[in-house]
């Protein structure tokens, strides 16, 4: 597995005021690969995974230390296009939050407001994204009907999808199956493990079986930092510190 | 790259347009100011600030005219007050009725009963007063005229009590639900949860609601207008007849010949309640900006 | 055992004694509705609603008024509405707190506790003498809607800082920027909520008094407005008219109640429906 770095951190704090909720993480993502972040409630997890496409920057207060790279490029360095960022970084967060529209305009959503206005080309995208998210069988024959009327693992997809549609390279996944039941979850990894063909994934997860089952490379962190990394056989069966090892065999957490 | 740096102007000034226009309020507030001044200030070339507020004699259209506005003042602090004895204890009970007594079905009914008598226009009140309530005062208490200050001070009441009940039932509603079960989990009863407990935690949030209930009622025009008799004399007693402040400006800016002394006077008049007024709300605001709950719960 | 019994009874007169408060509250409001309805119904019939104030405003009806009421009501909302969700809009999606923030509020909330007379004050300054515009329905729309600004602002806020924290949160992970979030997401989802307020602050428009005194209101005209900078008369100010200022005080009683009753309809009428529609927007809710 010698995979290009799609995504890098390098000695990366995060500051919420004074709290230092991050401390010097460095930490490399390949392309095609899933990389789980794993560890307990409030370990800076997912304040981690927000930093990388710069949701954070929404929260009053809150500063980043260090550089976070895309493709070799500074996403902090000043003049870097925010809105450009999170175009090519997606997400999806713990709980499915559609927008109260319908389906087929809520993964158009995206597109248009970065420009796409064809009608054609909107329906095509969509088309593909809803496929690429396995949700399009589902949905096919309801396109105009609200999207709130979906159960909460097709919410979830059709979020996916919609995050697909504008084309990112980088999903970020915030523990995207935290709201749902055990048959949406299972779901919701077949497509993980199928979408990495295409793009670099980062998911955030505190179900361990989750990341053993779906991510390539496992991160450890604990009161936020990065504590170990390795890939994610490695890290199941032989990690090399005991606080890894308490945290997988259940011990504290 | 071009295209990222267009949106980024455009954003910018999409932002400082909206601060522009949020900006209006404190605008609006400052050209009050201004023209207050402006239309007021000229009267202190005819009296002194002195003479002004603390003469007793209000004879605006003699000649020579006197321009004291302090039976004026009174007036308007006496209705308040009295109205505040009666708004203060309705809308503060009313409200822990609401909000801890009441079932989510008496709730519902009691809500939109505040609501509706805080949406009722001054003028039907005020004209309540002086049809149905001013001649039953008479006869009952035998008194040559019902237009006084216990029936302006009792409609008066009535316009801050909405302010008061709701207010105060933010205030408590904000009060954390963990306080609450505390208490009650101690063996203490409903009543000493509500009075030892949550009244206290909601202290300044009461104090806010009282002030502004207060800086509606000294404010309030048409009540006083038509209700308090409009005898600009200082009162000897609850059954006689006063001329408060908004009820003078009301009553006597269509009579007045433009930019006279007396339109002065009145427009000063409206500087004197204005800055009340003003006082009651900055009060209130430190109060509630003092004492703000800090964690998750908020005033 | 002794002491049990008596923390109960002291329970049950506190009890007692904030149960009366709540019964005072509703009587009154009862009682005055109820006088204004029964004394009221009997003067309104179609040549009330339809035709002007005859024989020095003893008989006829009160449609000026009627006129009057409407269009400085719709001024006041067109004026106020813009300005009122624009501000909003700042407060709650792009100001971060800090001192031009609680200058803002401090305007705000100051601005809602002006009494209603010293609104007038000013809108006579201001648009009567100082722009030239007259007693007017434009003064009259102005001062009203300057009245209800904070109401309106107050009412857009709660509705945007209603709509959750994800909806923002999803646009801008999709790339949309900040004013296509706002635009596009935020404010259709609190749509529901602004036009509640909006719909609170026309009540209040509806009833003022003192504010249009000085600016707008006619005594007496039978002449429907042609333009914005035409006097108009208004319910409330015909009430205040009737009740304190004619000569035949007591023969117009009935006309002050159908004219009471008519402003309070109108009034009540629209904070009925706020109140519906916003309950139903919170059974509705379910973020």
């Amino acid at each position: 597995m010698s995979n290009k770095i799609k995504m890098a951190t390098r000695n990366m704090s995060f500051y919420y005021g004074d709290f230092k909720a991050i401390e010097g993480i460095t930490l490399e993502f390949s392309e095609n690969q899933v990389t789980a972040l794993i560890g307990p409630s409030g370990c800076g997890k997912s304040t981690f995974l927000r930093s990388l496409n710069r949701m954070n920057d929404i929260i009053p207060g809150t500063r980043v230390e260090g550089d976070v790279f895309l493709d070799g490029e500074n996403i902090y360095a000043s003049g870097m296009d925010m809105v450009e960022i999170r175009k090519r970084v997606g997400m999806v967060f713990q709980k499915p939050n559609p927008f109260p529209k319908t389906i087929f305009n809520d993964v158009a959503y995206g597109l248009r407001v970065n420009g796409v206005k064809n009608k054609s080309e909107l329906q095509d995208r969509v088309e593909a994204s809803l496929k690429a998210a396995a949700i399009w069988d589902e949905v096919k024959d309801r396109l105009n009907e609200s999207a709130l009327s979906l159960s909460g693992g097709q919410q979830q997809r059709l979020c996916i999808a919609r995050a697909l549609a504008i084309g990112p390279e980088v999903l970020l996944l915030d523990e995207p199956c935290s709201a749902l039941d055990p048959i949406a979850t299972q779901k919701i990894e077949e497509l993980i493990r199928e979408l990495k063909k295409n793009y670099t994934i980062i998911i955030v997860t505190h179900n361990m079986q989750q990341a053993a089952r779906v991510s390539d490379v496992t991160a450890f962190f604990y009161m936020g930092r990065l504590i170990e990394v390795n890939k994610t056989e490695i890290m199941f069966t032989k990690p090399s510190i005991k606080q890894t090892e308490d945290y997988i065999t259940g011990r504290f957490g | 790259m071009e295209k990222a740096k267009k949106r980024h102007i455009r954003e910018y000034l999409i932002e400082k347009w909206f601060l522009f226009l949020a900006t209006i309020s404190i605008i609006i507030l400052g050209l009050i100011v201004v023209f207050l001044f402006k239309e007021g200030l000229p009267i202190f070339k005819t009296v002194s600030v002195g003479e002004f507020l603390f003469g007793q004699l209000w004879y605006p259209t003699d000649e020579p005219a006197d321009f004291g506005i302090l039976s004026i003042i009174v007036g308007s602090l006496v209705v308040t007050g009295i109205s505040s004895m009666i708004a203060v204890p309705l809308g503060v009970l009313s409200a822990i009725y609401i909000s801890e007594i009441a079932g989510p079905g008496v709730k519902e009914i009691l809500k939109p009963v505040v609501e509706l008598l805080a949406a009722l226009p001054s003028v039907v009140i005020g004209f309540f007063g002086m049809v149905v309530m001013a001649p039953f005062f008479q006869k009952v208490f035998n008194i040559p005229t019902g237009l006084n200050i216990v029936n302006a001070s009792l409609m008066l009441a009535m316009m801050a009590v909405p302010t008061i009940s709701s207010l105060t039932e933010d205030a408590i509603h904000a009060v954390r639900r963990e306080l609450r079960e505390a208490s009650l989990a101690l063996g203490a009863t409903q009543w000493e949860t509500i009075s030892r407990v949550i009244v206290p935690a909601s202290l300044s949030g009461i104090c806010t609601a009282i002030i502004l209930g207060m800086s509606r009622a000294i404010g309030e025009t048409m009540v006083v207008l038509m209700v308090a008799g409009g005898a600009a004399t200082i009162p000897e007693s609850i059954f006689d007849s006063v001329r408060p402040m908004p009820a003078s400006i009301a009553a006597e800016m269509a009579e007045t010949p433009f930019r006279s002394d007396h339109y002065h006077a009145l427009f000063a008049i409206g500087i004197v309640l204005f800055i009340t007024t003003f006082l009651f709300n900055l009060i209130a605001d430190y109060i509630s900006q003092k004492y703000k709950q800090v964690g998750t719960a908020t005033l | 055992m002794e002491s049990r019994k008596k923390r109960k009874l002291i329970e049950g007169m506190a009890f007692g004694v904030i149960r009366l408060s709540t019964v005072i509250i509703c009587l009154a409001l009862a009682i005055m509705l109820g006088f204004i309805l029964v004394n009221g119904y009997k003067a309104i019939n179609w040549t009330f609603l339809t035709e002007p104030p005859m024989d020095a405003m003893t008989k006829g009806g009160i449609f000026p008024a009627i006129v009057g009421t409407f269009y400085l009501t719709l001024g006041a909302i067109t004026i106020a509405f813009p300005l009122g969700v624009a501000s909003a809009i700042y407060l709650s999606e792009y100001a971060r707190e800090g001192k031009m923030v609680r200058l803002i509020r401090i305007g705000i909330n100051n601005l809602a506790g002006v009494p209603s007379v010293v609104f007038g004050l000013f809108g006579l300054g201001l648009f009567v003498v100082f722009l030239g515009f007259g007693s007017s329905i434009l003064s009259g729309s102005l001062t009203l809607g300057f009245l209800i600004l904070p109401v309106i602002i107050g009412a857009s806020e709660e509705a945007l800082k209603a709509v959750p924290q994800t909806y923002r949160e999803a646009s801008l992970a999709l790339g949309g920027t900040r004013w296509q979030t706002i635009y596009r997401v935020v404010l259709p989802a609190a749509l529901p909520g602004i036009l509640t307020g909006s719909i609170l602050g026309i009540g209040r428009a509806a009833g003022e008094t003192a504010p249009i005194m000085f600016t707008a209101a006619a005594f007496y005209t039978t002449k429907l407005p042609s333009s914005v900078f035409d006097e108009v008369m208004a319910l409330p100010y015909h009430i205040y008219v009737l009740a304190t200022a004619g000569t035949h005080i007591d023969e117009t009683r009935h006309l002050q109640y159908g004219t009471a009753l008519v402003l309070i309809a109108f009034v009540l009428g629209i904070n009925l429906v706020a109140i519906i529609i916003r309950t139903r927007i919170r059974r509705k809710q379910t973020y």
